[in-house]
């Protein structure tokens, strides 16, 4: 009788019911999606950075104050609401109900303040007369390239869609977590979600306000 | 024995009629409707095809539905519009990754469902949405978008003074689009998240079926690409609606009307959308190169000839696919320099390629040859994939490109290597699996007299493209009549319509065969084909949780027919080492 050649390699080498990584399937998906989602977007950022290399005429508008001023602080409420994201998840896996309901709460307030204030940023830029397809703004001579509110508006917009996203997504998790529907590693999916939108924030803050910081010294 | 605890384990069915069968989580209800969708969607495209044809050949036809009946300049624009978008997107994307990866893949790795079958239900039902969203777009003031299914900026930004349809038509066009973004993004996730973490106790990464394999490094691709595509939507989107410029240049004269935009690029839309339309090819055809592998394998009686090598060249397809986009666009006014570099990478993709033929004929060369329909379908497939594949060699020259871009030469070549091959790859499948999915065979006498049909129709339909495309015959024009030097190949075009009209029938024999097999077809046994993977391993009608909490161990590769000493030709993934019968 012969021997079957393939029994040789026949042990298992995949255990099974693992997950690679010490990465449970939640969290792999939110990682697939974070990024899926920053080549979204690379595309919109990569699209910015095309028209306004190609542009004759791109405006620096943003005085240090109020505008540079405004994005600074919306940077450092981003940035402190990432903080009490961080206290909010090692709370939850201490299972510390009450502290990491507080916390979380505190981030989607947080999130919350930085999309009034961005809005509030908006509609001074609607009175300036910078819309989507124009501006007010003199370049070099020529009347500045409209594309400078629409990179603008399109690129602050997307991500702003993306804070209120995740101020919803945070408040059903304070919500779901407090009743303890959920488990700690639902509070560190969302938080790994929140730590990219303020991830992405740090690329928009200095391409689109830093960027067009207005350097002229006033006469 | 059961391996291991599942963390998705569901061993009850739902019980009421519609939560099972209309919003189910169960990937194989949810496969079938991804099936089902994409078989709606061939039709409705392959009857806009056929229409077209029609009116290149008699172009006073009366066709019902078009003003006059006759179909205008603008209608033909939009025929081709929907058909293409109906084939690429909710065909050829839909139905191999989608419909049979969510059918099988959980199956052929151990496990119970998807990882997240709320998503993979949420998926399903986005791509409905946005498959009713562009149909929806037939019956607005306008009608449908005529701007292509590649939506070429400027003319798809500007809105409706770029004609009819270019109004609200071409807006449902690319809200249809984002939304099939989002839907097989969720998809993406899913397949990846479950590949990775369930498979069951001994299927390592080099033992997974083919299948597996393709359908995994499409949900890379997907997940890469359709992110991409989602902003470039977006991004058109906000030129529609918001009066952006992004892909609108200044001064831009359209239909005597001086535009007020300025500052855009139409070539940046190109850009974005072939770096999300290349690896999209892919994403057609790496399923259907898995599925091809499998079916193959099974009815040669031979192991994957290179199994390694198949993988590794999947892979490398997969990411020289995200760095070929401007072959698309030789023609486009991009920087020559690039051209070149585009063009010598395209041709670096028909290395791995070569190595999938290859190894396809490798498999066949000695193997005791069952020629059931799905391995003749197979067969096809890959007579098929290497006639197109050569054209896409002469394409992949700038020189030659420049000449035969916007000729039938680009439609014979892709129809060939992307469309029906994937098409091909998909019959093979159906009569591959349909023993398992609705637990009777399909007719084989029938399913043979539409594989003649089709093989030889498809040829007879796309060869003689690539001669009207030397002669010059300029692709996009409603009517052959207006182009004086192609009058002497008028004849080619009547024989391309009526090769269509054969093979179309021939369908009918396809869509009888499906739907009568169902009720009527020869019972199936559990493992008609004497296959070696764990789909085979289960029941008909598969359980709801695949395996009834019987979660199996894997002991070999996927590919093991014809071993030496074996009683039987072929030895199941799952049997232990002491329950395989020696010869003796």
């Amino acid at each position: 009788m012969a021997e079957l050649d393939i029994d040789a390699v026949a042990g298992p080498a995949w255990g099974g019911g693992v997950a690679p990584f010490a990465t449970n399937t939640k969290k792999l998906g939110m990682w697939l999606f974070l990024l899926s989602d920053s080549l979204t977007f690379s595309t919109a950022i990569l699209a910015y950075a095309y028209v306004r290399l190609a542009s004759p005429a791109w405006p620096r508008p943003f005085e240090i104050w109020p505008a540079i001023a405004n994005a600074t602080f919306l940077t450092v409420i981003l940035l402190s609401s990432s903080l009490t994201m961080v206290l909010a998840v090692a709370a939850a896996h201490r299972d510390d109900v009450r502290r990491a309901v507080m916390y979380i709460i505190l981030t989607a307030i947080g999130g919350a303040a930085f999309v009034v204030l961005h809005l509030m940023e908006w509609f001074r830029l609607f009175a300036e007369g910078v819309t989507p397809w124009s501006n007010q703004y003199v370049v070099n001579g020529q009347p500045g390239d409209p594309l400078f509110g629409g990179t603008f508006f399109g690129l602050t917009g997307l991500h702003m869609l993306h804070v209120s996203i995740g101020v919803i997504y945070l408040s059903i998790i304070a919500i779901g977590f407090g009743r303890r529907k959920f488990n700690a590693d639902h509070v560190e999916v969302s938080g790994l979600y929140w730590h990219f939108v303020d991830l992405v924030w740090m690329f928009i803050f200095p391409m689109v306000y830093l960027m067009s910081v207005n350097l002229t010294v006033k006469p | 024995m059961s391996a291991h605890a599942s963390p998705i384990h569901h061993s009850e069915a739902p019980k009421g009629w519609i939560r099972h069968y209309i919003f189910s989580f169960d990937h194989k209800i949810i496969g079938t409707q991804y099936i089902l969708l994409g078989l709606s969607a061939v039709t409705i495209g392959l009857i806009l095809s056929l229409i077209f044809r029609t009116h290149l050949v008699w172009p006073d036809a009366h066709i019902w539905g078009f003003a006059n009946g006759i179909v205008s300049p603008e209608d033909y624009l939009r025929l081709i519009t929907m058909h293409g978008t109906l084939m690429v997107f909710f065909v050829l994307t839909t139905v191999p990754q989608s419909g049979f990866g969510n059918y099988f893949l959980p199956i052929q790795i151990g496990a119970p469902d998807m990882a997240f079958p709320t998503l993979n239900m949420l998926s399903f039902w986005t791509t409905l949405l946005a498959l009713l969203v562009l149909l929806s777009s037939a019956f607005v003031p306008g009608g449908s978008a005529i701007g292509g299914w590649t939506a070429y900026a400027p003319l798809s930004a500007v809105g409706q003074i770029a004609g009819p349809g270019q109004g609200l038509g071409e807006t449902l066009w690319v809200v249809s689009i984002a939304l099939f973004c989002g839907g097989s993004l969720m998809s993406a996730i899913n397949f990846l998240g479950t590949t990775i973490d369930l498979r069951t106790k001994g299927l390592s990464l080099m033992r997974m079926p083919l299948t597996v394999w393709g359908w995994f490094i499409t949900a890379c691709l997907a997940l890469l690409a359709f992110g991409v595509l989602l902003a470039a939507c977006i991004l058109l989107l906000l030129d529609r609606l918001a009066q952006t410029s992004f892909f609108i240049p200044g001064n831009l004269d359209v239909s005597g009307v001086v535009l007020h935009h300025s500052g855009g690029s139409p070539l940046l839309w190109q850009h974005l959308f072939w770096f999300f339309g290349h690896p999209e090819v892919y994403i057609a055809i790496l399923p259907a190169m898995g599925i091809i592998s499998h079916v193959l394998s099974t009815f040669s009686r031979k192991p994957v000839f290179g199994y390694k090598a198949m993988v590794y060249s999947l892979t490398a397809i997969g990411f020289l696919s995200f760095a070929v986009w401007g072959h698309h666009m030789f023609i486009s006014g991009m920087n020559p320099y690039s051209a070149l570099a585009f063009s010598i990478i395209t041709l670096v993709i028909g290395v791995p390629s070569a190595i999938k033929t290859f190894n396809w004929l490798g498999t066949l060369w000695g193997g005791k040859i069952h020629f059931t329909t799905a391995m003749l379908f197979a067969i096809g497939f890959v007579s098929l994939f290497v006639t197109g594949g050569l054209s896409g060699i002469f394409l992949a020259q700038p020189a030659l490109d420049l000449y035969l871009h916007a000729t039938y030469y680009v439609i014979g070549h892709f129809h060939l290597i992307m469309g029906v091959a994937a098409i091909f790859a998909m019959f093979a499948a159906t009569y591959y699996w349909f023993p398992k999915m609705f637990g009777r065979m399909m007719n084989e006498g029938l399913g043979k007299l539409h594989f003649w049909i089709t093989f030889i129709g498809v040829y007879c339909i796309f060869m003689p493209m690539h001669y009207l495309g030397y002669a010059g015959d300029a692709r996009r024009y409603s009517s052959i009549e207006s182009v004086n030097y192609m009058i002497p190949l008028h004849p080619v075009h009547f024989f391309i319509t009526i090769s269509a009209f054969v093979t179309a029938g021939a369908q009918l024999i396809f869509y009888f065969n499906f739907f009568w097999s169902m009720g009527h077809g020869k019972p199936a046994e559990r493992n008609p084909w004497h296959a070696t993977t764990l789909e085979w391993a289960v029941s008909t009608p598969v359980p709801h949780d695949n395996f009834a909490g019987d979660y199996p161990v894997i002991y070999r590769g996927p590919y093991e027919y014809s071993v030496p000493g074996a009683a039987d030709d072929y030895i199941p993934q799952h049997l232990a080492p002491e329950q395989v019968a020696k010869a003796g």
